[in-house]
């Protein structure tokens, strides 16, 4: 052994290179307070290995690499463990490199002859942060998208070269294929690369001036091994099991375990809800602050000042009363650092458009995954365009955006918020003018419209046109109306049930619609006559379904009942006949133009998103495991009303 | 010489406090290997899992809805109608066309591969994969010598796949099942590992 140890060390020198590895002097004995720049080193190993095996799952591309980190996260056995040490490892490495920095500052370690190791510090740190901005980008999630935008239009501000400078950084005027290839060559190959030089730089400056001992009492001097090196080992296993219990935290509230992955970026949906990693929010919310132009002052001026003064430590800290000042301007820095954040997680808490935002996120982020897997993989364009397809994601976007002024979804605006609207400085929440559709199709919908009409359609009284109320006709005079109130009693009449569902499962049937539970052909039958003829088991109608309304039975060639006075109900409440409805209410298909309120939208929506809209009403997608959206209430009432318009008005992460 | 006596005491002494330090020196730096091992080893394992991932992950095969489902069309795909092949036996190139996935990128409707397809005087299909069983390279079929060339390290094959004398390939071509259903050929596509006297499939 010692014979093979001696050839070896006669050609390397490895015995002294250990040596002087392992027995440089540890003055006054070792110390956990020496652990901090250990630590550091070995996250920036973690990253390193961890980012190693990423990188062989990666692809940085537009249509890959959400699909890619998805992959990762959900398919590769233990992807979600490595990225997630990875995020994490990242994370904790921002805090670890405060502490180093406090530790020398406060010991006073940037003294000569130190200043240039002090000044590398400095660097690094700089570099790990570029690090952090540059991984951020690579999942191509919305938030990682939106916010990283942010960051790179602040670089577009610097003075002469800063269009130059994005759209070198960016790879062109716009985020894409060549945003990614870039960040990823910068954040795998260029930054790790500087970080290992200065590092090594870094630690042969360390052990050429040698630890700066606190309060050395020179008979417990030792040296690096093993004592320290103990220290450093327990410090580094303990960072790593804070960083497992942080991969492993999203478990414990019920979520996929690992780092969090939004859903995929796409460019024509702005992300208000957008941040950067926590540790930049107080950048981004020191820019609030910044009105017009004077951006550059918060974006650049003062961080570059701030460094520039931190640079300067190792000669102001000459002086003791120098000494005290730096360690007094790192605290302040800190401590103003702390209120920014405070103040960014405070807006957004009381920030009722951040919650929603954050909230429609995870919803699509939830859902992402059953449509890939419903689909056994991820179309060439890119799981964005799943996202952009689903009815049960964009319905209720489509229905807040065009339909929620006059109807409501279960009470809310399909997307779980009150409709409201400002009144005096306060939140008011604002009267439907037009049915609940939450239901619409339903076999409860129709029974409803059948035995209790004007309760179905009330919110129709709230509907006005030049202050004079166009609805409450309907429900006085209207003729369905009148016929749901004389035929309320004999159709609710217990010794009638069989004939109210014959006749409800008839027009349920016509809808041809999936979410309805199985179709009994039987009552269908039944009802079908109940339609045309009007006899109950108990009693007959005044006047007849078929003398108002015609149909075309599904399933059947020819028209059945009268034409021109009610809506035709061939197919009524299914995809096609909502599709056509939503397009133009006013024909005479349906309500016809003099009894007609609702605007047409044939022209307004896209056919894609009027197909969307249909699909969601009718319930025609693919079923989600998921809840739908509960009613929120409006949360700024609690604010006070001073800084609400302040909350809102910052709800975009935009660099103006 | 004469200075026996007190020696041992001293010598007792100092191996007293001498085997105390090293044994706790060799305990703190057997804690500190050990400790400072398992940290810089963890990051490793969900690494080598990803890494290793092509071998740990079975992949999960959905039943194809293009593929007939009994009997001896199971597992097969229309590739062509006989009547397209020419009558004198000569081996037509034809794709085999079916949804694919590739990691995450679901393709549907995409070449999966490539069979040269041959008629037989009984009305009866012979179909070769046309990937070479030496290397893996595309076989061409050259219609002036009536054979299968390999253009890659040349393998040579006769007009039933037979493996020529100098044929550098260790098998003949593989032959693949063909069943003729209604005047439509299908094929029971598979693709074997190459360069091994024996046919093994891969999945």
């Amino acid at each position: 052994m010692s014979a093979i140890g001696d050839w070896l060390d006669h050609r390397t020198g490895y015995r002294d290179f250990l040596h002087e590895a392992l027995y440089e002097r540890v003055p006054g004995g070792a110390r956990w307070r020496y652990v901090w720049g250990s630590t550091l080193a070995f996250c920036f190993f973690i990253q390193m290995i961890t980012g190693f095996f990423l990188w062989m799952a990666y692809s940085p591309n537009a249509f890959g690499a959400w699909e890619s980190v998805y992959y990762i996260q959900h398919e590769m056995a233990g992807g979600w463990l490595l990225r997630g040490i990875h995020h994490f490892t990242a994370q904790a490495m921002i805090v670890l490199l405060v502490l180093h920095l406090m530790q020398v500052v406060i010991d006073g370690a940037y003294r000569a002859p130190r200043e240039f190791n002090f000044w590398i510090g400095l660097i690094l740190m700089l570099i790990v942060l570029g690090l952090s901005l540059t991984g951020y980008l690579l999942p191509w999630d919305q938030k990682g998208y939106w916010a990283t935008k942010v960051a790179t239009n602040i670089l577009g501000i610097t003075p002469v070269i800063g269009p130059e400078l994005q759209s070198l950084v960016i790879g062109g005027d716009d985020y894409g294929h060549q945003t990614l290839t870039r960040f990823f060559a910068i954040h795998a190959g260029l930054l790790p690369a500087l970080l290992v030089g200065f590092l090594v730089l870094h630690i042969a400056l360390f052990r050429r001036h040698g630890l700066t001992a606190y309060r050395v009492d020179p008979a417990r001097d030792s040296t690096f091994w093993p004592d320290q090196v103990l220290r450093d080992a327990v410090a580094c296993l303990a960072v790593l099991a804070v960083v497992l219990f942080l991969v492993y935290l999203p478990q414990l509230q019920g979520k996929h375990p690992g780092a969090e992955l939004g859903p995929p970026a796409s460019p024509a949906d702005p992300y208000s809800a957008a941040r950067p990693e926590w540790y930049f929010l107080f950048l981004f919310q020191f820019l609030k602050f910044f009105e017009g132009e004077s951006e550059i002052i918060g974006a650049h001026v003062v961080p570059g000042v701030i460094l520039f003064i931190m640079a300067l430590m190792p000669f102001v800290g000459r002086w003791r009363l120098g000494h005290m000042f730096n360690v007094l301007f790192l605290f302040c820095i800190l401590i103003g650092i702390s209120i920014l954040t405070g103040m960014a997680l405070r807006e957004d808490y009381d920030n009722p458009r951040y919650r929603t935002a954050k909230a429609e996120a995870n919803r699509a982020a939830e859902r992402i995954p059953e449509l890939i897997t419903a689909r056994g993989g991820i179309p060439v364009e890119g799981a964005a365009a799943l996202l952009e397809a689903d009815p049960y994601i964009q319905g209720p976007k489509l229905f807040a955006r065009d339909c929620a002024a006059c109807h409501r979804y279960n009470g809310h605006n399909g997307l779980g918020e009150k409709v409201v609207e400002m009144q005096d400085g306060q939140e008011v929440e604002v009267a439907a003018t037009a049915a609940d559709l939450g239901n619409f199709g339903t076999r409860d919908w129709t029974r409803s419209v059948l035995v209790d009409y004007q309760n179905h359609f009330a919110p129709l009284k709230n509907a006005s046109w030049n202050g004079e109320s166009v609805g409450a006709a309907f429900l006085e005079e209207g003729q369905m109306a009148e016929w749901s109130a004389a035929h309320k009693d004999r159709l609710t009449a217990p010794a009638n049930k069989a004939s109210l569902d014959a006749l409800v499962e008839f027009i349920a049937a016509q809808s041809g619609r999936g979410d309805l539970e199985s179709i009994n052909t039987e009552l269908v039958a039944q009802g079908r006559k109940i339609f045309e003829a009007g006899e109950l088991a108990e009693g007959t109608f005044d006047a007849n379904c078929v003398d108002c309304h015609a149909i075309q039975p599904a399933g059947e060639g020819g028209l059945l009942g009268a034409t021109g006075t009610a809506p035709i109900l061939t197919g009524y409440g299914g995809v096609e006949w909502l599709k056509r409805f939503i397009a133009d209410p006013a024909t005479e298909e349906f309500y016809g133009s003099s009894t007609n309120a609702m605007p047409a939208f044939g022209q307004k929506l896209t056919a894609q998103e009027l197909d969307i809209l249909a699909r969601w009403l009718a319930r025609d997608y693919l079923p989600s495991a998921e809840k739908e959206p509960e009613v929120a209430e409006p949360a700024a009432a609690e604010a006070p009303p001073a800084e609400a318009p302040a909350a809102e008005s910052e709800p975009e992460p935009s660099a103006g | 010489m004469n200075s026996k006596t007190p020696a041992p005491k001293r010598s007792t002494t100092t191996a007293t406090t001498s085997s105390a330090a090293p044994r706790r020196g060799f305990l703190i730096g057997f804690f500190a290997f050990i400790i400072g091992g398992i940290a810089v080893l963890l990051p490793l394992v969900p690494g080598s899992l990803v890494f290793l991932n092509p071998i740990l992950a079975k992949k999960k095969r959905k039943a194809d809805p293009a593929a007939g489902s009994a009997g001896e069309l199971e597992g097969a795909f229309k590739v062509g109608r006989l009547e397209t092949l020419p009558s004198d036996g000569t081996p037509m190139y034809v794709k085999v066309i079916n949804d694919r996935t590739d990691a995450w990128t679901y393709l549907p409707q995409r070449p999966i591969g490539a069979v040269f397809l041959r008629r037989n005087p009984d009305d009866s299909v012979t179909a070769f994969n046309v990937i070479c069983p030496h290397a893996g390279c595309a076989v061409d079929f050259n219609p002036s010598s009536h054979s299968f060339i390999c253009p890659c390290h040349n393998s040579s094959f006769d007009a039933e796949g037979k493996r020529g004398e100098t044929s550098p390939s260790a098998r003949d071509m593989d032959k693949l099942t063909a069943v003729v259903r209604d005047g439509d050929v299908w094929v029971k596509f598979q693709n074997f590992r190459t360069g091994t006297a024996e046919q093994i499939v891969l999945s």
